[in-house]
């Protein structure tokens, strides 16, 4: 028993193991055409892995199993965003996957188990534990994107998905062994110490670390690594591509800030460049391509692409109001993406995608108030006050002029600039556009409430972002600062 | 804090909330509901902005009705608030004009009239943010988001290549603000983590990131204002934005550009405005002379209207750059003037429009014949485009060709062309349109203004007679801040 009480900073974990076992048990036991009791159990489990999570908070870091985990500010902030995220989500695309028989236990338990990677991705302290965690996220990520069995679009990009993330994950595990190599450890603190005492090899370590961000660049989707992103975009059912693109994107922050900012901060001159390289080229490859889809999933691949560029742009500064910003950047990212995806979900009716640009056409007349929220959205991806979009950005370009990289930042708004055109094309087929149906719109009520939950959610962090933005500094500070 | 209610927050956020109200009717069928509401709000806005004239202290250049509180602290960004001279008369401008912007369009738009009256609401709240602000972000955010509510505006009540003007138009100006962006986080890493604009004005900036700065200010301003090269948006934004939409771009928008000159380019970045000032007059001259020209050749009234506003608007950047009393206060005179006189010319042309459909000069030819009351009042607004002396044109135009001669007679000279060209171009249009015979069947029915027109008309009419015949009040209010602006430029901050 005393040992148990010693393991609170990892209870949210193991309460979430307990609750995929149970989900998994209850589901076989149910009639085939209702999932309702499982789809309670899952978000009942978020909940409860909330309040655990918020139960087990301690000031500082709380280290557990040899160090190989740790529970910090950060990661409770990171870990609640994603059990909301994930719990939007589900709310959003129960309909759109019931109308596709996509809406199955196996779906809800690997959603759990994906949920139970990214925790402990975002809890690591150790090479190990990180991997752990990543596989544990990317093998349901792959099993998901499949689900969809006689699609052959679908099946074509988990196939894509599967041997990219595979040798993502190779290039990962290469690197890692190099910085075990010439450290002698796989403890992201005894790395870091190592690293700046000079006693590692630094050739093997440069090595090492090219390979680290070229894995961790696989997994964010930046450019010259971005090819499997629009593909599993577009091949993936929509509440599929939705999850890939929002909670997993808060674990790849916690990924980058564990092995390069925490583990590897000696080695900043390295990893700085190389991720410059990384942010322009994702920019300028997403926010140009993008111009050019007539399908809205893959232009928000592309956009995905640019938002991680700006994001890395951030860390790159490489102080504290840089990763900071880059957090802030992320959590902004998701609640936009979440809405767009949502409203691809919402217009799609049995039988019928809306992932065309044209079905956009005339929304405003169609239905005002969802082409409000959709505008909202729009505006904030590009970065247009007075929505939240606008204070992601201008954080990150605030850090970056602070640390002195006046080019990358004019670089990064003119890339913006041409990102606008894409987000008001949008604003454009919905409001100065006839509709090209007048298919009526139905929506379910939770899934109605919640989007303009998360519209106005943009609009009202853009009126008043401020205290989101000193929880995500003061996350970064105590992850960093207190031992 | 005057009468104990923050009066600069109500004249924003008052018709912010009138215009949520209106969008909260629906759709057309609630339509005289919405335009109700609409009126009611514009007339509150205008109301609620007459203390800031009556409590204002004409004597001192400080910054007045000022508030102040925190906003972002993370970034030490205040929600701060004030006025002067120069600012208070275009928050009086903009609430004006945005009650003859509704009234305009009380019949005429007739699809989604919520929208387009909230949409006007919005803007106008949000102008005068832009012009109440002293915090760089919360200008900023202002600034940007007037966009929006502008961009629709045009997009979807505009004319048939609307979708082009719009973008155009959009991305146009979001180049300009993300420059100045930059030019803000600069500022605010060089003055130690402020984005108050009154410390802005007393920083010492070495003479070389003065002129980035410039540069970067430059663009976003003179992108607004428009002038010389980055103009070509605002043809095609007026020619096709609805007429409510192209009176407020006319008698609003473009003084915001004009306003960020004044109150960030200049004071901020003094010795750059002084080593540029040539390149800057140059453009200006350019913009009053061949702009001016340019006018003379339209076959569209809108096209020829919105030509003639940048070459008006070139003397105003004129009236700045050459650093004097004269030439400064013209200027925004000028500026004050030229949103009624362009504002009315783009009116009248709307009424036109309302009823052949038409803007092309060719299609019509004696109007006067059916329409005598509304012939009056255009030729008196055509008369006041042209700098006739009595109207509101002639006073600012005067006093900037003053300023410029004492400068450099050339200039004057250079400006004084347009008092050829403005006349030219103006009544050249008016006799072709308006004098003749009946020139068609179209004219032939066309009928005199309704009373809704006439009162708008005649209120615009009688502002721009009594501005031109007693200018006095409007230079006064200025008197203080024009003086303070012009020893802030006449200071090194190197």
């Amino acid at each position: 028993m005393n040992y148990l009480s010693t393991l609170f900073p990892a209870y949210a974990e193991m309460f979430l193991v307990i609750m995929v076992s149970i989900v998994l048990v209850v589901d076989v036991s149910l009639p085939k055409h209702t999932r309702t009791l499982t789809y309670l159990l899952v978000q009942l489990s978020l909940l409860g892995c909330s309040l655990i999570t918020v139960a087990t908070h301690t000031m500082g870091a709380a280290h557990l199993f040899n160090n190989m985990f740790v529970d910090d500010l950060m990661s409770d902030v990171l870990k609640l965003l994603t059990y909301l995220s994930v719990s939007m989500m589900l709310v959003y695309s129960r309909s759109y996957l019931m109308a596709r028989g996509l809406f199955t236990g196996e779906f809800l338990a690997l959603v759990l188990f994906s949920t139970l990677g990214m925790m402990v991705m975002i809890s690591a302290s150790n090479f190990v534990t990180l991997y752990i965690g990543l596989e544990i996220l990317a093998l349901s990520l792959y099993a998901m994107v499949a689900l969809q069995r006689d699609s052959a679009v679908a099946t074509e990009s988990a196939m894509k998905y599967f041997i990219l993330g595979a040798m993502a994950s190779g290039f990962l595990l290469y690197g890692m062994s190099m910085i075990y190599g010439a450290t002698g450890s796989l403890d992201i603190h005894t790395i870091a110490t190592s690293i700046a005492t000079g006693t590692a090899h630094v050739n093997l370590l440069v090595f090492g670390l090219a390979f680290l961000v070229a894995g961790l660049a696989f997994k964010l989707g930046a450019v010259p690594f971005h090819m499997w992103v629009p593909d599993v975009y577009h091949g993936a059912p929509t509440a599929m591509t939705m999850f890939i693109g929002t909670a997993p994107k808060l674990a790849a922050f916690a990924f980058v800030m564990r092995i390069l900012v925490e583990g590897m901060q000696p080695m900043m001159v390295h990893w700085a460049g190389m991720l410059m390289v990384l942010a322009v080229l994702s920019m300028a490859v997403g926010n140009i391509t993008a111009i050019a889809q007539t399908n809205l999933k893959r232009m928000f691949a592309y956009s995905t692409i640019a938002h991680m560029g700006f994001m890395l742009v951030g860390i790159l500064s490489g102080t504290l109001e840089g990763y900071g910003s880059a957090m802030f950047y992320a959590i902004v990212y998701v609640l936009m993406s979440l809405g767009g995806f949502a409203m691809i979900m919402l217009l799609s009716r049995e039988g019928f995608e809306a992932d065309n640009l044209n079905d956009f056409k005339g929304l405003n007349q169609r239905s005002p108030w969802l082409a409000f929220m959709m505008m909202l959205l729009m505006f904030s991806m590009a970065g247009v006050p007075p929505t939240v979009g606008f204070y992601a950005k201008f954080s990150v370009l605030n850090a970056a002029v602070q640390a002195g990289h006046l080019p990358l930042v004019i670089m990064a708004v003119l890339f913006s600039l041409i990102g606008a055109f894409y987000y008001l094309r949008i604003v454009k087929l919905m409001y100065f556009d006839a509709p090209e149906s007048h298919e009526k719109i139905y929506i379910q009520p939770d899934s109605s409430l919640l989007i303009s939950i998360n519209g106005l959610a943009v609009l009202g962090l853009g009126i008043l972002p401020g205290a989101l933005m000193n929880v995500c500094a003061a996350s970064v500070q105590q992850s960093l600062l207190l031992p | 804090m005057i009468l104990g209610y923050p009066l600069l927050s109500v004249a924003i956020w008052l018709p912010i909330i009138f215009g949520l109200l209106v969008l909260a009717t629906g759709n057309d069928r609630n339509a005289p509901l919405a335009r109700m509401i609409a009126l009611v709000g514009a007339v509150l806005g205008l109301l609620v902005t007459l203390p800031l004239y009556t409590g204002f202290d004409r004597m001192t250049s400080a910054m007045q009705f000022v508030e102040m509180k925190d906003w972002i602290t993370h970034f030490n960004i205040h929600y701060n608030l004030g006025i002067d001279g120069i600012s208070m008369l275009f928050i009086l401008l903009n609430s004006f004009f945005t009650i003859i912007v509704v009234v305009a369009g009380w019949v005429v738009i007739e699809k989604r009239v919520a929208q387009y009256m909230a949409a006007f609401l919005i803007m106008s709240g949000l102008i005068n943010g832009v012009f109440a602000a002293l915090d760089a972000m919360l200008f900023y955010v202002f600034w940007e988001a007037m966009l929006i509510p502008m961009f629709l505006i045009i997009g979807v009540w505009g004319g048939p290549n609307r979708v082009y003007a719009a973008v155009k138009f959009f991305l146009y100006t979001l180049l300009g603000s993300l420059l100045m962006l930059v030019a803000f986080l600069y500022l605010y890493l060089h003055s130690g983590g402020s984005f108050s604009i009154l410390e802005y004005h007393q920083l010492r900036i070495p003479l070389d990131a003065q002129i980035l700065i410039f540069i970067a200010f430059f663009f976003a301003f003179a992108v607004k204002v428009p002038m010389f090269p980055v103009h070509t948006w605002l043809p095609d934004a007026h020619v096709e934005a609805p007429t409510g939409g192209s009176v407020v771009l006319a008698a609003i928008m473009l003084k915001v550009g004009a306003y960020g000159f004044i109150r960030f380019s200049m004071p901020i970045a003094p010795d750059a405005s002084h080593a540029l000032s040539g390149v800057m007059i140059a453009l200006s001259l350019i913009a009053v002379v061949y702009i001016g020209l340019v006018a003379l050749t339209q076959s569209d009234m809108k096209k020829l209207v919105a030509y003639s506003s940048i070459s008006h608007m070139g003397f105003v950047t004129l009236g700045f750059f050459i650093f004097n009393a004269y030439g400064m206060e013209g200027a925004l005179l000028q500026m004050i003037s030229h949103g009624f006189v362009a504002g009315a010319l783009f009116l009248c042309i709307g009424v036109m429009y309302d009823r052949v459909h038409s803007r092309q000069i060719v299609d019509y030819g004696g109007v006067v014949n059916t329409m005598p009351k509304f012939a009056a009042f255009f030729m008196l607004f055509a008369m006041a485009n042209s700098g006739l002396p009595g109207t509101s044109g002639f006073v600012g135009e005067f006093m900037v060709i003053m300023g410029a001669v004492k400068v450099n007679f050339w200039y004057g000279f250079a400006a004084a062309s347009t008092l050829v060209f403005g006349a030219a171009y103006t009544l050249w249009m008016y006799k072709r349109v308006v004098f003749g015979a009946v020139a068609n069947d179209h004219v032939k029915h066309m009928h005199d203004l309704s009373s809704r027109e006439f009162i708008v008309m005649a209120v615009l009419a009688i502002s721009v007679l009594v501005m031109g015949l007693y200018p006095l009040p409007l230079s006064e209010i200025m008197h203080a801040s024009v003086n303070d602006l012009l020893v802030h430029l006449n200071t090194s901050k190197i």
